[in-house]
């Protein structure tokens, strides 16, 4: 049995040393980062180190048990007492783990309802409308759509009201249109077909699904300025993995700072220039049957205001693209997505338009001129 | 259903001739004896789990590096999918299902089980069940939503695959249900003279408790499956959010399932470590009773902690609550019998050939995965946790650490009573710590990468999450565990290779099967064993003294090892059930109705007429002749 | 429960089971014990959805309660012929079996044919399998219920052929037995779809 406990502690060497290496996870649940996560972390690391000191107890007694009792060589075998049970002791390991685990429940139940209660004071409300696969951020107060970065002040509560929606819905979404219409026989509300995801950010608080037809709300807040990663956790069909977010924390000033550009209308490029034409290429063509760009009206005089697709209204300014998979700033990468969307995550739903490489340079000159 | 019965006396015949031959491939098509198709369930199951354990090769290569494309997310996610469906439904189960029909007549000293054919059925419809899934890949596509299959993700998908899972596990669905009422009829009514229900060998209890889960918990699953083919197949809403459904309806009716779909995988694991520690401790099992009862009460819990799968669906606090507090009770049985298997071993005298390392394996594993379990309880701690590798950390710390390694267990121990040939035990210890090391590797990084932020289900990753290096050495110790499935199958190769040798009872346990021959005759038993205690084997080899001491019981010299409860002499005049065609002709048409639902009202109505004709035959063939 | 032969040839015929029920009928109580939570699930499935359905036709638009109530009376009728099917076959009457088999099986008929006609009504004022959440719950909670009545008539009439070729005699009252826990099973579970679908109001 010496090689058994040799092999416990190259296991428990391995891990230890592992865990040093390890390099720094950018989307850590060990890591919280505001108080809602870190109501849940408090919750978390006493947990870990009462099953820990079970662990050892439990896995020390069965070791100990193997060594002490195994059969040696040298004393002939013989049969041991038949101990059949003890009802005494029985009744003390079953009471013993229910008191632990009593212990537990307290802070657990506690915990629950604390993050279920309504914030004080004055929560900043954002709608999460998840898609397959990127996640639009509406803030009805300061009437912004934007998507896959949720921009959010330090120090102050967010309110999401989450739901998931589907292609081909009408006008802007809502959460409202998440609740199935009434049974009096009114058309539902056009949510289009959607799956259900999970909204993830676990530096700043646990996991909530996102559903179709239910609205669910979330409470997130961040201490500090900073990029925060967040993920869908809920597999959602074909590129279930790259539907990744960020939730970017400013400082109050900037946050403000960052309102004002986002409600301000698009920036025209200069006639003349590449972007200008690139701008041409996207009204002329399919794009607008999905991307709002504000500011913007097509060749009727309408509006660029479709919503199937992300808007793109300040798209440059936004650090991702593509479910926050690829960054915005690289052309190369902008230029692959424009050319075959499906080729960089299978199942887009936005087509390949057989654009040309000219029609590509363009537009992802334009895409870049909107800041 | 149809019920009817004719004079034994031979006078009427099926439509065909019936098969006589024991032995070659016709006897495998056409037996009922049980443990014809115990081996037949063991076989099969372990072939699909050498094919389910190489996607699981494939999904941890996929994963080893960031960004890396062997699989696309299509192949990716029928991967994960496959895998999934098939380590819980044809992997487990049925190598469960291998053991519970082997080992149960004889450990409760019947000749076989109730209704034989009906067993012979459940395997020919699992077996069907199984390749149907399977076909999927060759016919558009194998089922990609996933092994809960949720609405409307599975619903939507345009593909037929979740077409495929949903009649598939239809089929196997069946196949268990007429199993379970088999075994629960054989168990509660055939059991030998004087075999008391307190008297049964805790592998038998847990089977009891776990033919009771799968009559209760597969109907509800059956209606969800029901309702997912009609929303794929036929445009029912059930699941349709846009109709005014509800895609959470999906889950409840599938955790309802799910949840006691996990006791059901592990309980005959626990069982078969209930039966390998006390023989190798040289002691009884220490608080049997208690270990019965926690099983039974896992069962009736089990049944209403299933929203612990549902935490952050959005069930409001009141529910997650409730769940957490029932999830926390259920730990307390499962606790209980760990403290049990180690008050077996304690004072006892301890030897490790490879079924004991695997008992005592199984036991430390599932330490770790209880553990980790009881996280799940603490419902704010699960926010971050679900859906994260951490809860695939813990699963298979239960399923793997759990339910295989005691699968494992009790194929080397049964090996000499089904096989007459014990495996190598220098090879098995080897496969054992490979095992062991294996698996630890590949799974205990992944508490790490599921807290550090790695989703489940996710085809790829990017670099810049850190999730790299414990994703390597998880598919470094994926390639160990293959090693070693791959060095017990030569342990196996090489086994069968010698000639048979093994004794009635080569280990000196103290379960019934062992009093028969190895292997065992068609009969089981020359005559049927009358019980007198608990462990009634050992009690006919060893007498306790007053002193507490134990000693040999001289051959033939109490007088108990030679009572037999009577009725046949020497194996002469036993009536067994004859073979019968006629439950693979129905599992047949019930192969072909599948396949019409899905290409052919045709071909339904071809495999419908099979299966009727395939039930009558049956209802009008004696059982034996 | 295609094994009651078992019964006779494997083991001899009155040997003493270990609960002294016999393996058929522990069989079948097990096997309906287990179809409770099928119908279970199913009524739930329907129970969720009422009420939550977008467009008509409404259960008050289509539901004709009387016609229902009728064709509900016969099916809990054919309860009591099959109690006297039973006591007839347990007498040794098989003439009086025969005719309460097929009065069993006929009733049952008659309620299947009054669903079908019911379904067929219902699909011409609009309510299909698709048209609402109404259409999809209540065509699969009462069509695997009719499915049920259907196996159950098949089994009736197979006893019913079988006593003129000798095959179900006094000593097979056991049969007898099983197929009558089957059929008042599914009229018991007929009692509670009824009440839950027809007669529980819906509200607007």
């Amino acid at each position: 049995m010496r090689t058994r406990m040799r092999w416990v502690w190259a296991v428990v060497g391995l891990a230890v040393i592992a865990a040093a290496c390890a390099p720094n996870a950018q989307q850590d649940s060990l890591n919280p980062q505001g108080p809602y996560a870190d109501k849940v972390y408090d919750l978390f690391v006493p947990v870990f180190w009462i099953a820990t000191a079970v662990f050892v107890v439990v896995e020390g007694l069965l070791i100990f048990f193997v060594i002490r009792y195994r059969r040696r060589k040298n004393r002939p075998a013989q049969m041991p007492p038949q101990i059949h049970g003890n009802n005494r002791l029985e009744i003390a390991w079953t009471i013993l783990p229910a008191l632990i685990l009593a212990g537990v429940a307290v802070p657990t139940v506690t915990t629950i309802f604390d993050l279920a209660r309504e914030p004080e004071g004055n929560a900043l409300e954002v709608n999460v409308m998840g898609h397959q696969w990127w996640w639009e951020f509406d803030y009805p107060a300061e009437d912004i759509n934007t998507a896959n970065e949720l921009h959010i002040p330090t120090g102050r509560p967010v309110l999401l009201t989450l739901c998931a929606v589907g292609l081909g819905y009408e006008d802007k979404p809502t959460p409202s249109d998440c609740q199935p219409g009434p049974p009096d026989g009114d058309q539902p509300a056009a949510i289009g077909d959607g799956v259900i995801h999970s909204f993830w950010v676990p530096e700043l608080a646990g996991t909530q699904d996102v559903l179709p037809g239910q609205a669910n709300t979330l409470l997130i807040q961040a201490d500090r300025p900073g990029r925060y990663s967040g993920q869908c956790k809920e597999f959602c069909g074909l590129s279930h993995a790259y539907m990744k977010f960020a939730v970017v924390a400013h400082a109050p000033d900037d946050y403000e700072a960052w309102v004002r550009n986002e409600q301000a209308d698009a920036v025209t490029p200069d006639p003349g220039s590449l972007a200008a034409t690139g701008m041409d290429v996207f009204l002329n063509g399919q794009c607008i049957a999905c991307h709002a760009v504000q500011g913007l009206e097509d060749a009727n005089g309408n509006p660029v205001v479709a919503n199937g697709g992300p808007n793109l209204t300040h798209f440059a300014d936004r650090e991702c693209f593509a479910g926050c998979w690829l960054p915005t700033d690289d052309a190369e990468e902008l230029a692959r997505w424009l050319d075959d969307p499906a080729a960089v995550k299978e199942g887009s739903w936005m087509p390949d338009y057989g654009l040309t490489p000219e029609e590509i340079d363009a537009l992802v000159a334009y895409l870049h001129s909107l800041t | 259903m149809a019920s009817v019965s004719v004079p034994s006396d031979g006078s009427t015949r099926g439509l065909f001739r019936r098969p006589a031959a024991t032995t070659g491939f016709w006897s495998w098509l056409t037996t009922v004896d049980h443990k014809k198709i115990g081996i037949l369930y063991g076989v099969t199951a372990f072939a699909f789990f050498i094919i389910g354990g190489s996607e699981a090769l494939l999904i941890r290569l996929q994963l080893a590096q960031p960004n890396q494309e062997l699989l696309s997310p299509s192949v990716y996610n029928e991967v994960f999918t496959m895998h999934g469906v098939t380590m819980v439904f044809l992997v487990v189960m049925p190598l469960s299902a291998a053991f519970i029909n082997y080992l149960i007549p004889l450990m409760i000293g019947a000749r076989d089980v109730a209704f034989p054919r009906l067993n012979a059925f459940s395997y020919w419809a699992f077996l069907f069940g199984g390749i149907f899934v399977y076909s999927s890949w060759f016919l558009g596509g194998a089922p990609n939503g996933g092994w809960f299959g949720y609405a409307p993700n599975a619903v939507l998908d345009p593909t037929r695959g979740m077409t495929f899972y949903a009649i598939g596990l239809l089929m196997t669905g069946v196949a268990s249900t007429v199993s379970a009422v088999n075994l629960a009829v054989t168990i509660l009514n055939m059991r030998a003279p004087g075999m008391t229900l307190f008297r049964m060998p805790v592998f038998v209890w847990m089977s009891l408790v776990v033919q009771f889960l799968l009559a209760f918990s597969l109907p509800i699953i059956s209606v969800a499956l029901f309702e997912l083919l009609f929303d794929k197949r036929f445009g029912t809403h059930f699941f349709d959010s846009v109709a005014g459904g509800d895609p959470v309806l999906w889950q409840h009716l599938f955790w309802l399932f799910g949840h006691p779909e996990v006791y059901i995988l592990v309980l005959p694991a626990m069982g078969i470590v209930s039966e390998v520690l006390p023989v190798f401790s040289r002691k009884p099992l220490f608080g049997y009773q208690f270990v019965v009862f926690s099983g039974i009460a896992i069962g009736f819990i089990g049944f209403g902690v299933w929203v612990h799968h549902m935490y952050a669906v959005g069930l409001g606090p009141i529910a997650n609550t409730a769940f957490g507090i029932s999830t926390i009770i259920i730990a307390v049985p499962t606790g209980v019998k760990i403290f049990n298997w180690l008050g077996t071993m304690w004072k006892g005298d301890l030897t490790f050939p490879t079924p004991m390392l695997f008992s005592i394996g199984f036991v430390s594993m599932f330490i770790i995965g209880g553990l980790s379990g009881v996280t799940h309880s603490v419902v704010p701690s699960d926010y971050q946790q679900t859906d994260t590798y951490y809860v695939v950390a813990h699963f298979h710390y239960v399923l793997f650490g759990g339910a295989i390694f005691g699968l494992f267990a009790g194929m080397f121990y049964w090996w000499p009573k089904a096989f007459g040939r014990k495996l190598s035990e220098g090879l098995g210890k080897v496969s054992f710590w490979t095992m062991l090391v294996g698996f630890n590797l590949t799974f205990g990084p992944m508490h790490i990468l599921g807290l550090q932020g790695m989703p489940r289900r996710i085809q790829t990753y990017p670099e810049e999450l850190g999730l790299t290096f414990y994703n390597l050495v998880s598919t470094i110790g994926a390639f160990t565990i293959a090693l070693s499935v791959l060095l017990f199958l030569a342990n196996v190769v090489i086994t069968h290779r010698k000639p048979r040798g093994a004794e009635a009872d080569p280990w000196d346990a103290r379960t019934l099967e062992w009093l028969t021959t190895s292997p065992p005759p068609e009969h089981n038993f020359d005559e049927i064993p009358r019980v007198h205690s608990l462990d009634e084997a050992w009690h006919r080899k060893y007498a306790e003294t007053e002193g507490g001491a134990v000693v040999p019981v001289p051959a033939g010299g109490s007088g108990v090892a030679v009572e037999h409860a009577g009725g046949h002499e020497g194996g002469h005049g036993i009536h067994l059930p004859s073979p019968s065609y006629y439950p693979l002709v129905a599992s047949i048409g019930m192969f072909v109705l599948g396949y019409g639902v899905i290409f052919s009202w045709l071909l339904a109505g071809a495999g419908a007429v099979i299966m009727l004709a395939g039930f009558y035959g049956w209802a009008l063939e004696p059982s034996a002749e | 429960m295609q094994e009651s032969a078992a019964v006779h040839a494997f083991e001899s015929e009155h040997e003493a089971t270990s609960t002294g029920l016999p393996n058929t009928k522990l069989a079948m109580w097990i096997f309906l014990a287990s179809d409770v939570l099928l119908f279970g699930a199913l009524i739930t499935s329907y129970v969720v959805y009422r009420g939550r359905s977008i467009v008509g036709p409404y259960p008050n638009d289509v539901f004709d309660i009387p016609y229902t109530s009728v064709s509900s009376f016969v099916l809990l009728a054919s309860s009591l012929t099959m109690v006297l099917a039973l006591s007839s076959v347990q007498r040794g009457d098989l003439p009086r079996l025969r005719l309460w088999l097929l009065a069993t099986a006929l009733l049952g008929l008659t309620f299947v044919g009054g669903q079908v006609y019911e379904f067929t009504t219902f699909y011409e004022e609009g309510l299909s399998l698709t048209t609402n959440l109404f259409g999809t719950t209540f065509y699969v909670l009462t069509g695997f219920h009719g499915t049920h009545v259907a196996i159950g008539i098949l089994m009736l009439l197979t006893l019913f052929s079988l006593s003129f070729g000798g095959r179900i005699t006094q000593r097979d009252s056991l049969t007898v037995e099983l197929v009558g826990l089957y059929w008042h099973f599914v009229d018991i579970v007929w009692i509670v779809i009824f009440t839950v679908v027809y007669l529980v109001p819906t509200g607007p």
